[in-house]
């Protein structure tokens, strides 16, 4: 029995992101490192991105507790307002919603950027002046993303739970202190641990699909916004994916209760 | 005439080629995308300081050819042996090491669009093995500025320099690393006819003080005639027809007379 085209498709696809990530681990780790260039991607991708996320995240917060009060207030425990928003913020909404703005602008960019550099042989260039353009341009970046997307998330949730704080001090009254230990009485390690460590997988993702759409861009410019538009929507959904994954094996570990 | 002088490279220390002795050697060169077949059974030798056109319509393998001479091909079958070596043999860093040897100027200059032009001519000295210090890069880079007149674009960006002037600056990237071959992929495509003079004059310039073997790949016919030592006619995957310009231009064959007209 034969595979329908578009699946053949999807698999040829995968196996070949899969292949781009293999070679990552083996060329892109291997010395002699870029380190420089490293640094560089760390700045643009992490300390650039950060007032999006920072903004978003704080709006993120404000508008979370705005919407989850009425329900809470209805029940009686608007006391458990900090806790609930603080839990949904670290554990789940932060890392998601932070890695989909990141993954808008950063594999966007990736994409675009190697794209063209692609089409207008800048990358042929850089391999016959003696430079293994994988390892400058695809191992650093790649590598960059994983970094630098848990510290944004860190930062991320913080920004967003000084906006939830905000958030509730528009019907009440609450003293920051008070805040900030319904949150910690309620959070524990084993929310915070999977949070930041599925953060790690989501920047890996968003970084290698974006220069694996990128490096094989083809067809001039439509080639190139092709790229950088594919590897958001395929780096939105594999968020998703390893979201799902990371849920499943916290619940296995019994770290969701 | 010897080639080796410090001049011509500074930091090898391979045998030394004598003019005339061949650089390149290519033989039985086959290639194809796919059903395309490109390259069938191709072959030619490019000797010391020789500058060899290759000639042909758009979509001949012109480009094929000279990108599995550098390695960013790799052929289906033949040999293409540079200084000696298989190029398709080769390892990473073998190639590596080859490629400071060979200038390649690409069509589109492929000049690095987010560096300035001294970010630019610094990038392949930066990343070769060999280890030159500060003073040894701005040397270099200004020597190669200065080679092709462009010494006040120093701080620009790509973006802010003309055809011909960017045409220029690949061209003093190829140079910087003082190749012993150059491939030019249409080095003058596009430009006038006055920007294309110039560079046609570089190139010789060049050669003769670097003492280069070339491979100019061209359907211009001013180039052809001011830069050629040797031309070939690339149809239909293979070496149709080798001689100098004026045995082509005398040439009846219709094949080569539509060059001409």
């Amino acid at each position: 029995m034969e595979l329908p085209e578009g699946a053949r498709d999807f698999f040829d696809e995968t196996g070949k992101i899969a292949r781009f990530a293999g070679r990552f681990f083996t060329t892109g780790l291997k010395p002699r490192f870029e380190l420089k260039e490293l640094f560089n991607q760390c700045f643009i991708i992490g300390y650039k991105s950060l007032p999006l996320i920072g903004l978003t995240g704080f709006i993120m917060g404000l508008v979370l507790t705005m919407q989850l009060r009425p329900s809470l207030v209805e029940y009686g425990v608007e006391s458990q307002l900090p806790a609930m928003v603080g839990i949904a913020i670290v554990r789940e909404i932060g890392p998601v919603i932070i890695a989909l703005i990141f993954a808008g602008k950063i594999g966007s960019s990736i994409g675009a950027e190697l794209g063209s550099m692609k089409v207008t042989e800048q990358i042929d260039a850089m391999e016959v002046s003696g430079t293994n353009p994988f390892k400058y341009l695809v191992a650093t970046r790649v590598a960059a993303a994983t970094l630098m997307l848990p510290i944004l998330t860190v930062l991320g949730d913080a920004i967003s739970l000084f906006g939830a704080y905000i958030g509730v001090n528009i019907r009440s009254v609450t003293s920051f202190n008070l805040f900030y230990m319904q949150i910690f009485q309620n959070l524990s390690y084993g929310d915070l641990l999977p949070a930041v460590i599925k953060t790690f997988f989501f920047g890996f993702a968003i970084g290698l699909i974006g220069s694996y759409k990128g490096y094989n861009s083809s067809m001039g410019t439509r080639g190139v916004g092709s790229s950088a538009n594919t590897a958001v929507v395929l780096s939105s959904v594999m968020i998703f994916i390893i979201d799902l994954l990371a849920v499943q094996i916290t619940d296995l570990l019994g770290l969701n209760y | 005439m010897m080639s080796t002088t410090t001049e011509t490279s500074s930091f090898d220390n391979d045998k030394e080629l004598k003019k005339g002795d061949p650089v390149i050697v290519i033989e039985k060169l086959c290639k194809s995308f796919g059903a395309n077949v490109v390259l069938r059974d191709f072959s030619m030798v490019v000797h010391e300081e020789e500058n060899v056109v290759v000639l042909g319509k758009s979509g001949a393998g012109k480009s094929v050819l000279i990108k599995c001479i550098i390695g960013l091909l790799k052929p289906d079958s033949g040999k293409v042996i540079v200084f000696g070596l298989n190029v398709p043999d080769l390892n990473h860093d073998e190639l590596d090491r080859l490629r400071t040897k060979i200038g390649f100027l690409f069509q589109s200059n492929a000049l690095y669009d987010s560096m300035t032009v001294r970010e630019n001519l610094e990038f392949s000295l930066r990343r070769q093995w060999i280890q030159f210090s500060q003073d040894e890069v701005d040397r270099l880079v200004t020597e190669a500025l200065e080679n092709v007149g462009l010494t006040h674009t120093v701080d620009m960006m790509p973006v802010e320099l003309s055809g011909g002037m960017q045409k220029r600056i690949a061209l003093a990237r190829t140079m910087i690393l003082k190749p012993k071959i150059i491939l030019y992929d249409e080095p003058t495509t596009g430009l006038d006819p006055v920007t294309a003079r110039e560079i046609d004059n570089l190139i010789l310039k060049l050669q003769k003080k670097y003492h280069i073997a070339s491979i100019i790949i061209s359907h211009d016919m001013n180039c052809v005639k001011n830069t050629s030592d040797n031309v070939i006619l690339l149809l239909d995957g293979k070496c149709y027809l080798e001689g100098t310009y004026e045995e082509l231009e005398q040439s009846a064959d219709e094949n080569i007379r539509q060059f001409f007209e």
